[in-house]
């Protein structure tokens, strides 16, 4: 049934005759285009032009539209071409490609030194957007929350409780595994590098401070952000994707209160749950490694560790994860509410809660770090 | 069912579907005949789309066979398959564009990856696919999202149609329109079948493309077809949810 298209010359006298024949279809296109790019240089001044179609044995719009542009090109003044011998199947489809108007307005960007600079420009000024959206959630968060102070019956219980499983009770084995792991690296690596000074017991200390006041539950802030920040940007983007949000608005209910309320209530509750699991995961690889690799033996290990570390280093701990959690949390809403109707906006938006989550937990961690410093704990 | 149709586009033969214990599709026969507009009816969840969706291949049936284009669309090989998917467009429910690409690179997506065609022949056919659908050329740049209900099932359309199918299928193309809107646009996949000698497979609840564009009706009912056939045939059934349905108080405003 399919053949292959062709488009021949006749010649006719002082006309200029092109005869197509063979399957003019969408499969032939790129044949069919180099066909009619040839034919288009057909010039001279014939005194009428034209395209015989009779013997097409198949048209579709790829074919229709390119005998159109073959016979708009050919159109040189006063002549114009003519279609001849069109089937009646086909004259509609003809008729159709007929009226579309020609070339397509195709905008191309260039890249500019003014361009490149204005990005730049935007960008800064967007970091001032960003902090100012994000005590602008923070505001509306503690709204929300006086809110249901006042009235406590508005208060999401069950959201509350389920979001709680999602982000504490399921992180619970991937963040104990991934504490434990960090907890016997930092005891092997220390007791590797204080066996030269024959100060083996020290890695008691170090391992003792360090995961209680800093990597215990700094390494867990970053995991919930990357776990649940994500989560939550991702849930409240398409929510806001398919305008679910603003059927929420419509009935009366506030987002803020229905929807990142509860997500950070229980973010803020499961993150001290999950460092403190955390740091004990961590000193327990720590014990174990001392014991096995570096022959301290576990009762020394608990001696040591009680002389080494004091219930402030705990606290000093514990203190900032409610902070950091309140972050993430803010950061993932923040960003999901920012979500418009793409998906590619959803990837951009969660990647953005991800990083920015992870990044003001690091400065919070050093604004702690200085505060504490200071007030000598 | 009335006699075997030759030749049909799709020929569907004792299909069953099923849904852990529920079966949706069952036994279900089912002939659609090259160049016309089907219709097809059924109850809210009776498995229209199920069926529609078993077709193209997206939800995988318990037993019996499937043709398309005369091929067994389980015993053939990839290239075979993937040349009865290239002869055919479907329009989803809610559209399915793709929200990070512009109408334009919509249209283009198909033609990029199946054909090897300029740019400029590319851009060309999209400008013509639009105008065929009835939208502006402005609205080539605009993302998805930026487009109303009835823009996206026209650009919607005009994707399904980007490679000259032989066979389209839409599902409720005329859910969510207005009624103008409806009507334009059954008289467009009307204009459409005409020009481009397509085939239509239609989902539809709408009695007014029942009527207008529609040249055979096909009823689901408990997993089967129920009937086939012209509007006056379904008309003259006696079955119980066929009367209420070509009889029932919207039928008749409709009718008059």
């Amino acid at each position: 049934m399919n053949s292959d298209p062709k488009l021949e010359r006749i010649a006719k006298g002082n006309a200029l005759a092109l005869c197509a024949t063979g399957t003019w279809t969408a499969s032939f296109a790129p044949v069919l285009e180099r066909m009619v790019a040839d034919a288009e240089k057909l010039a001279g001044s014939p005194q009428s032009i034209f395209i015989d179609v009779s013997e097409v044995a198949k048209l579709d719009t790829f074919g229709a539209w390119l005998i159109e542009r073959l016979r708009r090109s050919l159109t040189q003044g006063a002549v114009e071409a003519q279609i001849a011998g069109l089937s009646a199947n086909y004259s509609s489809l003809v008729d159709e490609v007929r009226r579309v108007r020609a070339t397509p307005v195709v905008e191309t960007s260039t890249i500019t030194i003014t361009g490149m600079l204005e990005q730049i420009g935007r960008t800064v000024a967007g970091v001032g957007g960003t902090v100012a959206g994000l005590i602008d959630m923070l505001g509306a968060v503690l709204a929300a929350g006086f809110r249901v102070l006042v009235h406590p019956r508005s208060f999401r219980l069950t959201s509350t409780v389920h979001h709680m499983e999602q982000v504490c009770w399921r992180a619970v084995p991937i963040i104990v595994l991934i504490t434990f792991l960090i907890g016997c690296i930092i005891a092997q690596q220390g007791i590797f590098h204080f066996r030269r000074f024959g100060a083996d017991i020290f890695v008691v200390d170090m391992l003792g401070v360090l995961v209680l006041r800093e990597i215990g539950v700094l390494l867990v802030a970053i995991m919930v952000a990357g776990r649940s920040g994500s989560a939550y940007t991702a849930e409240l983007g398409s929510m806001k994707m398919r305008e679910e949000i603003d059927a929420l608005r419509t009935m009366g209910f506030d987002p803020i209160e229905v929807l990142v309320l509860p997500r950070m209530l229980a973010l803020v509750l499961a993150l001290p749950i999950l460092a403190f699991l955390g740091a004990m995961a961590a000193l327990y690889g720590g014990g174990l490694v001392a014991w096995l690799y570096g022959g301290v033996d576990p009762e020394a290990f608990l001696l040591r560790l009680r002389d080494a570390i004091s219930i402030d280093h705990f606290i000093v701990g514990i203190v900032k994860a409610p902070v950091m959690a309140a972050v993430i949390g803010i950061v993932a809403c923040v960003e999901g509410l920012a979500v418009q109707g793409s998906a590619e906006s959803l990837g951009q938006h969660t990647t953005a809660s991800v990083v920015k989550g992870i990044f003001f937990v690091i400065v919070m961690d050093g604004v702690f770090a200085i505060f504490f410093a200071s007030i000598g704990m | 069912m009335a006699g075997e149709i030759q030749n049909p586009i799709i020929r569907v033969r004792d299909i069953t579907v099923q849904f852990g214990t529920t079966r949706v599709l069952d036994g279900l026969n089912l002939d659609v005949k090259r160049g016309e507009i089907l219709g097809f009816v059924g109850p809210s969840g009776a498995g229209k789309s199920v069926l529609t969706r078993t077709i193209i291949g997206l939800v995988p049936k318990v037993a019996g066979s499937i043709e398309v284009f005369g091929v067994d669309l389980d015993s053939s090989s990839t290239s075979q398959r993937r040349n009865v998917e290239r002869r055919w467009g479907v329009l989803f429910q809610q559209g399915a564009l793709f929200s990070s690409l512009t109408v334009r690179q919509n249209i283009q997506f198909p033609m990029r990856e199946y054909l090897r065609v300029s740019q400029r022949l590319m851009d060309e056919i999209t400008m013509a696919k639009l105008a065929m659908v009835g939208l502006k050329p402005e609205v080539a740049e605009r993302f998805p999202s930026e487009l109303s209900g009835g823009m996206i099932k026209r650009v919607a359309l005009a994707r399904a149609l980007s490679l000259d199918p032989d066979l389209v299928f839409l599902d409720e193309p005329t859910s969510g329109l207005d009624p103008i809107g409806a009507g334009d646009f059954d008289e467009l996949v009307r204009t459409l079948q005409r020009t481009l000698g397509l085939t239509v497979f239609m989902v539809t609840h709408d009695l007014d493309s029942l009527y207008t564009a529609c040249d055979r009706i096909a009823v689901l009912g408990n997993g089967k077809i129920i009937a086939a056939g012209s509007i006056a045939d379904m008309q003259a059934s006696q079955h119980p949810w066929l009367r209420q349905y070509f009889h029932g108080k919207r039928a008749r405003a409709v009718m008059s």
